[in-house]
Formats: structure tokens, C-alpha cells, sequence
């Protein structure tokens, strides 16, 4: 008997339900207003007063109206068909609704129930099984997506039967399992998981040691985010976050990308549904659509269900990270998450915290970016869920909990500067306050040594100290001006200018700029130190900034010319002759 | 509204606030509307019997037996084609006694379209001001708000915007509109002989504040009829979004609830987005942009209001007096469309991205000038010349009163690349260079 209710108060999309038996904590219940039958999560119980958060309008909704509890948390529905789909936060699919308009109560299915997939066996009977073993595969795109043992089954199993190879839809039977009593449970290719808990089902979690390519220079040679990491992109408005999760989302070497718009503009989201369904994924030659997963709670769509996208989104990440892939989990924005958190609170009447946040609302976010990881399956096999959120702070201000609380959990820190953004050198990735803990680990200093060459993080330091040591002869120079600094001052500046935009800048609109493999960058980031090297001799600061004026557009020519195409080698020539002149 | 038939009619109100009144009744909707001692109230929270009601135009000589009678039903505006050419009240009744107005009554602040059947916004919207369309390019679909201080000539630009933008429609939705604003609107559209396509959504300064809360909502019903139901390009103008949020403040102020940053109820931004939000390109033709105004107090575009809606909009215009050529220009610095690059290079002449680059950047040499002038260091000849280019930059594409076509701007904007600088000072691809330069 499933427990029910009635509305007795509404402050908002805050219901306060009476209800008549037993309720739990985050528990999913449904109200009824008229016809329309609206999900809500329970969040609070006061005695027999049970506070729930309604994802969608309250409109209407009158005291004595009806409630059900469903008896279980906000889950995930996971199965062979996630890829490619286009979710709202409590993964309805959004393709699937009528009408040009969401209207309340708006609820389709996650998957396709008559679908048939090709199953192939992987387990044979009299294996021994546990949660996320896999049991078989079957090919959704071009992954081989594994059919596993449900997460929710704790223990060990012996495998009965598995279904011979051959064509099923999600819910039939494809293997049934015996536990050490002789209880038998029959497992379809679909599974749920209770998205606000994190899937534990691997062996053990090691330190990241790999690095994910992105194709941003600022970010693979500057500070390098690990597979499995995490990393944050706090900006203020302007600064281009958007623009750089959505170059991340198309370049990044990944399997899986699961893409959570949370709380942000639609017409972002409209630009990744028509583009990515064209764009090829140049590493493997399929579309981009083939690998990804959106997740899409717009600012306009309801408060309650933003806070649950990017826990949908992340759930869905460790199913596929399950399945031995690396998967990148996106989310734009985390402070709109975050907000809604506040809002919530206060509408319960907490006590607020600073900026009248709830007071624990650094614990939600490092326990949130704690389910990234690399892991170690039971099988042996290895995978990921590399995290990478943007933070909004308010008014520019890094000070602000949202990004202060991010700070403390996240390993990269990718801060965009207004200052680089008024002068319109994108990405904004400020590359003095910004850093990469993943730099400090020996295991990927180790990594990089091997796969682009060794001493690689060495230079890497060093082309951060010059970029250090020219922004402070800048102050120096805008100070004591441009006669009252000897002229070594001005060629320190003008170094530092040449990394900024050479390597830092990088234009996301250009075909070619937009995307600069590793083997790319190593060349340029090379040729670059090379020049910062050399001592030159210049007369005066005028034929400083003149040379490098000319230097710089040099190099830019050759970012936008086709990687090892005769005008590219042509620009290198003429760098060459170029600073040849010059010593 | 006229009472029904077996309408219960309440008479003991047992609290009274500033803005709100509780009492209790049976039967009450979630955000319905209600008559409380004749003024028009919507109830905001319900506590078992206790019904609490927003009373629009504040409480003043209610008294704890005045009638109260619930309407049963959310606010709504009868829409229909004799819409246009009108102007209407916060509450959608018509200004100045006109007729009442007939059609279907649709409830304000409705769902939300799906993100999925949008379509991207890619028509261009020519203003003729170099500010916008060089630089920050607007295009259907979109929601913008020009950052302005109160002395700026806001409302000025934004009719001209409106009046060229070759909308079918135009919605204005006027929130703490001084009355000679608001007479300055009217004048101007009727005299473009444009008040055919124009409805008006008006709260003026004399009106009280609460009542703007319905304002862009009722603005934004007329437009999603027009645009949904009819397949028309409307622009909504919304002024000013500043008031509208501290509207908001004195709500969230009076029912207790803790405020976050600046005062600002802690629900702002989406407050805020679920208005802006509402602009959209449809899959029939049909568009809504939003053009906004949030006034901005010195400057500062830190504080909550400026600051969640930049989040929000898909770029502001922002503008700025120049002192060295004594006109009001759209900053380039501070200014951005996000969906330009829908449609420079691509809808207008090729070098479009390159130029309007070039020039911001060639612009900011200048600002590094003048910082150098004016802490007393000497110029070098490439500063002077900076200088000069800015100047006339200023002049001729940034400034407010400028109005000429696309093409124009990026050949005014070659010449005086070639009057001032070199090929490789100016530092474009050497294609375009070859093509369009002008010795």
C-alpha cells in the first residue's frame, strides 16, 4: 500500500503534505492539481507534516488536493539507447513531448521500450557475479555498451543462465542470477539508480595519471586536466565560459560526454542541438552527437528539477564509467544549481549562510565533485568520469561561496579574467591565477614525459615564469613609463606577450585555431620558448614592441593555417628569417 | 470584476501588512486572484484556512472588514488582433477608458517552450547604429538590455532601435515609467505613423510599484500570441528592468523572506530568467526578441540586478558618455551580443568578424594612450596616431546618432584603418587585407 496524502499548505513550489503512513526523506511523491499530475521530492518531515519541493508551477493547487508517495528516491533510468538523447533535469526526453510548449506534468519516457538491440554474452553460467558485473554487451553507436548486474544488487552471485546472443528489447530477461540462498532474480538489459547517491560498484579509486586532451592550448599546455579529474571555470559574465565548455564538449578525448545546461540560457542548448548532430569527432570519424548526452534544465524551466539535473547527469556518467569508458561530465552552470539549493532553503526557513546560502552548502559541492574519478573495476578494467563545472560568481567576485566552496573541491582551477575578456584575448583563462594540481602529481609528470617529451611539465613552469615575470615588468613599465625602465624590461613584457597570444589565445570561431592537437602545440609552445630564450639586443623599447609586433602576427597566420600544409611551413620559414634578423 | 452568482464573499481579515492581507478561506487556489476592499490582490501562500493575499496596490484604508472575494482564476489577458494600436494598464485593462477589450482570456506567465523545438535565431536586426549592428549584432530571438546610468538617453535609443527594426509587432512594457517618458513613447510611434503595430503594457511612476510585477508577463502573453498564434516577428521592450526588481524586493522584503546579495530576494535570477527567457525563434516563422533597459546606479554592473541579468541576456549593450567626442556611444569594450557570430561573416560582407576586431582592438591601444597621456609619459607615434583613430571611431560608428547600412560601417571602418595605420598594424588576415584595403 503506497502511502498518500493531502496538501495542507503551499508557500511557492513549497507543499506541505499530510500524510497518512510512513514517509521517507528525498522520497518522490506526486501531486495532483486538477487532472495534472506534477512530480515533487519530499525534503523535510515534521511529524506527520511532510514538506516537498514540486518540480513544476503550484499554480491552482489548492488545500485537500491529492498526494501519492511512490516509496522510493529520484532515480535514473539506464539501459542500452542514453546516447544521443536530449533530457530535461529529471531525464523526461524532451524530443518525445507534444506541442511547442512544456506543459505541467509533462512526463515521456527516458528510453525506447520496443527497440531491439543485439546482445552478445559476456558472463557464462556458474560465474561468479556482483554489482556492475558485466554480464553481456550490446552495440549502442559505436560503443559497446555493457549489459551489467544492477547496481542496487549488494552481494555475490552465482550467474543461472544468460541469454543466448541475439535480438531483445531492454526488458526482457538476459540472464538470471542465484544468491547464496538459492534465490533466484532474473535481470533485464534496464536498470535504476537513485541519482542523489553515488554508484560505489569498482574495486578502488587511484590517483588520476592521464591527461584528457581538449585541444585548448591554455588548458592542455598550460594546466592540463587528468582523466578522471575535476576541474571548475569560475567567470563573470562575458568571459566566455560558455564558449569554452562548448569547444571542451566537441574536442575533448572522451567516450561518453554528458553535457548538464543547468539553469542557463536555451538558445545555448538549441546551438549544441543543431551543431553537434552534424559535427564530425575527428578522432573517430562519427558525429558528435553519437557520444553525447544533454541534459537540458534552461533557466526558465523549474527550480526544483536544476538542482536534480546535474545529479542525473552525473549518474548517468558513472553507468557508462561502469562500462570501463572515460566519460566527461560537463555542467553550466554550477551556481545556478546552487541557487536553487538557496532558494529552497529559504523558503523552509533555515538559517541562512553567507550571501544566504544554506550552511552546508560546501559540503553538497565537494561531495558532488567527489564522484569523479578514475577507477579500477572489478573486472581490472579501468574508468572515468572527468568533472568539469562553470561557476557564475556574482558580480565577478571570486570571494563568493559558490566559488570558494568549488575551490576546495576541485583539482583545476580555470579562472576567466574580465580583464582578458575587455581586451578580447579569448579564451580568458587567466594564466597567473589559474592552475592545475594535476601538474604537482609525479604520475603525470611521468605520463607527459612519455607521451609528449621528457621535461615536458619543466618547460611548461618555465613558460609560466616568463608570463610571471612580464606582467611584472608591465607594472614596472606602467609605473615608471616607457623611457624609465631600461629597455630588457620591455623585452621581458613583450615575451610574455608572445605566449599570451601565440599559446594562451585561441580563436573557438576558426576552423582550423579552434581545435590544436597536442602534437601541434608541442611544436608551437617549442618554437615559442625558443625565441623567449634568446637574449636579443634591441636599440630602443620602440623596436622592441615593433619586432615583436611583427613576430606575433607572424605566429598568429600560422595558428590559422593548416596544420603541415605548405602555408604553414611558409610561416615557419618566415619566423625563422624573421627573428634571424633580429639577433 | 463583477461578482458571480453564490460567490462567497469574505469579511474578516485578521492580519494586515504594508503589502499583504491574511484571512482565512476554503477553496483557495495557488496564485489566484482576488478583490480585497476593491483593490486587486493574488494569493501567495497558504497555510491550512489561512489564505495570505500580495495586495497590488498596497493596503491603504483596508480594514479588517472589508470584502474579499476570489476570482477562482490565475491573471489573464484576452488576447486578440485589437490588441494592437492599444494601451493598457498593469492589469491589462485598457488606458484612458477605452473600450474593454475582447477575445480569449489566457492565464500570464505561462509554460515554458520546449528547448528542443526552438529554432537557433539567425535573421539579422539592422538598427542602422554602428554600436550595435558593427559591433554587437543583434539578431531575432534574441534578449538583450542596453546597461545605462538614469542620465543616459535609455528610451531615446530603444525607440529609434524599434522603430527601425522592421518588427511586425511591438510590445512595450513599461515598468516605473515617468509620465513625459511614457507621452515621449507614444508621441514618437504615433508620428512614425507606427501605432498600428504597437501595443502598450504601462505602469507609470504613479502607479503603485507592486503592480509592475505583471507588467512583463502580461507584455510577454500579448507577444507569444502574436508571435505563436500569428507567425510575427515581435519585439518586446521592456524598461526598466531596475525597477521591476526592486518591485521584487519589496515583496520578498515584506513577506520575511531572508535577502541574498544587494537586498535582492534570493530567487532573482530566476525571477529574471523566466522573463527574458521567453525570447524566442519558433519553428513557424515567428520570433521574439527582448530588448531591455536595466539602469545601472554609477556604472556598476556588480550589483545583483545588472549582474544576474548579464548571466541571463545573451549580451548588453552598454552605454557610455565619451568625453573626448561630447557624445553618448555604445561602449565597445563592455558591450557584447552573444549571437552575433550567428550571422557576421555569414549574413553580412565577409571581413565583418575581422574588422569589427580589429577596430576594438586598435581601440583599446587608444585607451592604453590615453592612460599613458594622462599620467604624463610621453606618446609614441603609434599612440598619437591611436588616438586619432579613436577619435574618429568614436565618431563615426560608435556614437548613438549614427544611421547607415552594414556595409557602410565596414567600409568607413577600412578608411580609417588606412588613414591612420599600417597593413600590419591593423593585423588581419592577409586575404581580406588584399581585397579591401584602402590606401
Amino acid at each position: 500500500m503506497k502511502t498518500t496524502g493531502k496538501v495542507s499548505g503551499i508557500i511557492s513550489n513549497i507543499v506541505i503534505v499530510k500524510a497518512d503512513g510512513a514517509v521517507g526523506q528525498n522520497e518522490i511523491c506526486y501531486v495532483y492539481c486538477g487532472d495534472t499530475r506534477m512530480m515533487a521530492e519530499v525534503i523535510k518531515v515534521i511529524g506527520d507534516d511532510a514538506y516537498v519541493q514540486v518540480y513544476d508551477s503550484t499554480r491552482g493547487l489548492k488545500i485537500g488536493d491529492r498526494v501519492e508517495f511512490e516509496g522510493h528516491m529520484l532515480q535514473a533510468t539506464l539501459a542500452p539507447g542514453l546516447l544521443s538523447r536530449n533530457y530535461d533535469g529529471l531525464q523526461n526526453d524532451l524530443e518525445k513531448m507534444d506541442g511547442l510548449f512544456i506543459n505541467r506534468g509533462s512526463i515521456t519516457e527516458p528510453l525506447d521500450f520496443e527497440c531491439k538491440w543485439a546482445f552478445k554474452p559476456l558472463a557464462k553460467a556458474g560465474d561468479k557475479v556482483s554489482a556492475a558485473s558485466w554480464l553481456g554487451e550490446v552495440q549502442e553507436q559505436w560503443i559497446a555498451h555493457k549489459i551489467m548486474v544492477p547496481f542496487v544488487m549488494t552481494g555475490n552471485y552465482t550467474v543461472k543462465s544468460v541469454a543466448e546472443a541475439g535480438e531483445y528489447k531492454i526488458t526482457d530477461t538476459i540472464a538470471t542470477l542465484v544468491d547464496s540462498d538459492g534465490n533466484e532474480y532474473p535481470v533485464t538489459m534496464v536498470q535504476k539508480w537513485p541519482v542523489k547517491q553515488p554508484v560505489r560498484c569498482f574495486t578502488e579509486k587511484p590517483r588520476p595519471s592521464k591527461v584528457m586532451e581538449t585541444g585548448v592550448r591554455a588548458i592542455d599546455t598550460f594546466n592540463p586536466l587528468a582523466e578522471g579529474g575535476t576541474g571548475f571555470i569560475p567567470g563573470p559574465f562575458g568571459a566566455g565560459k560558455t564558449v569554452l565548455q562548448h569547444a571542451i564538449s566537441k574536442q575533448a578525448e572522451a567516450d561518453v560526454i554528458i553535457i548538464v545546461a543547468c539553469g542557463e540560457r536555451a538558445n545555448e542548448v538549441v546551438e549544441i542541438f543543431k551543431e553537434f548532430p552534424e559535427l564530425v569527432d575527428p578522432r573517430t570519424g562519427h558525429k558528435l552527437m553519437e557520444r553525447t548526452i544533454i541534459i537540458c534544465n534552461t533557466s526558465n524551466m523549474p527550480v526544483a528539477a536544476r538542482e536534480a539535473s546535474v545529479y542525473t547527469g552525473m549518474t548517468i556518467g558513472e553507468y557508462y564509467r561502469s562500462m570501463g569508458l572515460r566519460v566527461l561530465v560537463m555542467a553550466d552552470s554550477t551556481s545556478r544549481w546552487a541557487q536553487a539549493l538557496r532558494e529552497m532553503s529559504n523558503r523552509l526557513e533555515e538559517l541562512p549562510g553567507q550571501d544566504a546560502f544554506p550552511m552546508d552548502l560546501s559540503a553538497i559541492i565537494s561531495n558532488f565533485y567527489a564522484r569523479a574519478g578514475l577507477v579500477k573495476l572489478t573486472n581490472g578494467e579501468t574508468g572515468s568520469v572527468t568533472f568539469l563545472g562553470t561557476v557564475s560568481p556574482a558580480g565577478g567576485n571570486l570571494k563568493e561561496p559558490v566559488t570558494e566552496s568549488t575551490k576546495k573541491a576541485a583539482r583545476c582551477f580555470y579562472a576567466l579574467s574580465q580583464g582578458r575578456a575587455d581586451s578580447k584575448r579569448y579564451p580568458a583563462i587567466d594564466p597567473l591565477d589559474s592552475y592545475s594540481k594535476y601538474l604537482e602529481y609525479p604520475e603525470v609528470e611521468e605520463y607527459l614525459a612519455g607521451k609528449i617529451e621528457k621535461g615536458w611539465v619543466e618547460l611548461v613552469r618555465r613558460g609560466k615564469t616568463i608570463v610571471l615575470r612580464g606582467k611584472e615588468a608591465n607594472d614596472q613599465i606602467n609605473i615608471l613609463g616607457d623611457d624609465g625602465v631600461p629597455v630588457d624590461y620591455h623585452e621581458r613584457f613583450w615575451k610574455s606577450e608572445l605566449i599570451d597570444f601565440v599559446i594562451l589565445q585561441q580563436d573557438a570561431f576558426d576552423d582550423i585555431d579552434a581545435n590544436c592537437p597536442m602534437e601541434r602545440q608541442q611544436m608551437m609552445y617549442k618554437k615559442v620558448l625558443d625565441i623567449c630564450d634568446y637574449d636579443f639586443d634591441f636599440e630602443d623599447f620602440e623596436a622592441c614592441s615593433k619586432f615583436f609586433k611583427g613576430l606575433i602576427n607572424l605566429f598568429r597566420q600560422m595558428n590559422y593555417s593548416e596544420w603541415k600544409s605548405e602555408k604553414f611551413y611558409d610561416y615557419d620559414k618566415q619566423i625563422e628569417e624573421y627573428v634571424r634578423s633580429a639577433k | 470584476m463583477t461578482t458571480r452568482a453564490f460567490q462567497k464573499i469574505y469579511t474578516k481579515i485578521d492580519n494586515i501588512t504594508k503589502a499583504t492581507v491574511t484571512l482565512r478561506a476554503t477553496g483557495v487556489g495557488n496564485d489566484e486572484l482576488a478583490t480585497v476592499g476593491g483593490k486587486l490582490a493574488q494569493v501567495v501562500k497558504i497555510m491550512g484556512e489561512q489564505v495570505t493575499l500580495q495586495v497590488f496596490a498596497g493596503t491603504e484604508g483596508i480594514a479588517t472588514n472589508s470584502e474579499v472575494v476570489f476570482h477562482g482564476e490565475p491573471p489573464k489577458l484576452k488576447v486578440s488582433d485589437n490588441l494592437a494600436g492599444r494601451f493598457f494598464n498593469a492589469y491589462g485593462e485598457p488606458l484612458e477608458g477605452g473600450e474593454q477589450l475582447e477575445g480569449e482570456a489566457r492565464e500570464i506567465g505561462g509554460p515554458t517552450v520546449n528547448p528542443f523545438k526552438r529554432l537557433q535565431p539567425s535573421e539579422l536586426i539592422a538598427t542602422g547604429i554602428a554600436g550595435i549592428d558593427l559591433n554587437n549584432t543583434i539578431v531575432t530571438g534574441q534578449k538583450i538590455p542596453f546597461f545605462a546610468d538614469p542620465d543616459q538617453p535609455y528610451n531615446t535609443v530603444m525607440a529609434n532601435v524599434a522603430l527601425r527594426a522592421k518588427a511586425d509587432k511591438i510590445i512595450l512594457g513599461g515598468m516605473g515609467l515617468t509620465n513625459d517618458d511614457f507621452l515621449y513613447f507614444k508621441q514618437v510611434f504615433e508620428n512614425a505613423g507606427a501605432l498600428d503595430r504597437i501595443v502598450s503594457f504601462v505602469n507609470t511612476t504613479d502607479n503603485p510599484p507592486v503592480e509592475r510585477l505583471l507588467v512583463p508577463d502580461m507584455a510577454l502573453t500579448a507577444a507569444e500570441y502574436f508571435a505563436v498564434d500569428k507567425g510575427e516577428k515581435v519585439l518586446v521592450l521592456l524598461t526598466d528592468m531596475t525597477l521591476y526588481a526592486d518591485a521584487l524586493a519589496i515583496v520578498s522584503n515584506r513577506m520575511d523572506q531572508i535577502p541574498s546579495k544587494d537586498s535582492m530576494p534570493g530567487s532573482l535570477y530566476s525571477d529574471l530568467a523566466k522573463i527574458y527567457e521567453k525570447a524566442v525563434q519558433l519553428p513557424n516563422g515567428g520570433s521574439i526578441t527582448i530588448i531591455a533597459v536595466t539602469t545601472l546606479s554609477g556604472g556598476d554592473i556588480t550589483h545583483a540586478i545588472p549582474d544576474n541579468t548579464g548571466y541571463i541576456t545573451e549580451g548588453q549593450l552598454f552605454l557610455r558618455n565619451d568625453s573626448d567626442t561630447g557624445k553618448v556611444i555604445i561602449d565597445p569594450f563592455r558591450s557584447l551580443s552573444r549571437l552575433k557570430q550567428l550571422v557576421i561573416g555569414k549574413k553580412t560582407r565577409e571581413d565583418h568578424p575581422q574588422v569589427m576586431n580589429a577596430c576594438v582592438r586598435l581601440y583599446a591601444d587608444a585607451a592604453n594612450a590615453k592612460t599613458k597621456l594622462e599620467n604624463g609619459f610621453d606618446l609614441s607615434d603609434y599612440d598619437e596616431r591611436a588616438l586619432k583613430f579613436a577619435h574618429d571611431y568614436s565618431e563615426k560608428l560608435l556614437a548613438i546618432d549614427v544611421n547607415i547600412d552594414i556595409t557602410e560601417m565596414l567600409d568607413t571602418a577600412w578608411s580609417l584603418f588606412g588613414e591612420y595605420f599600417t597593413k600590419e598594424e591593423v593585423a588581419i588576415k592577409a586575404e581580406l587585407i588584399e581585397k579591401y584595403w584602402k590606401a
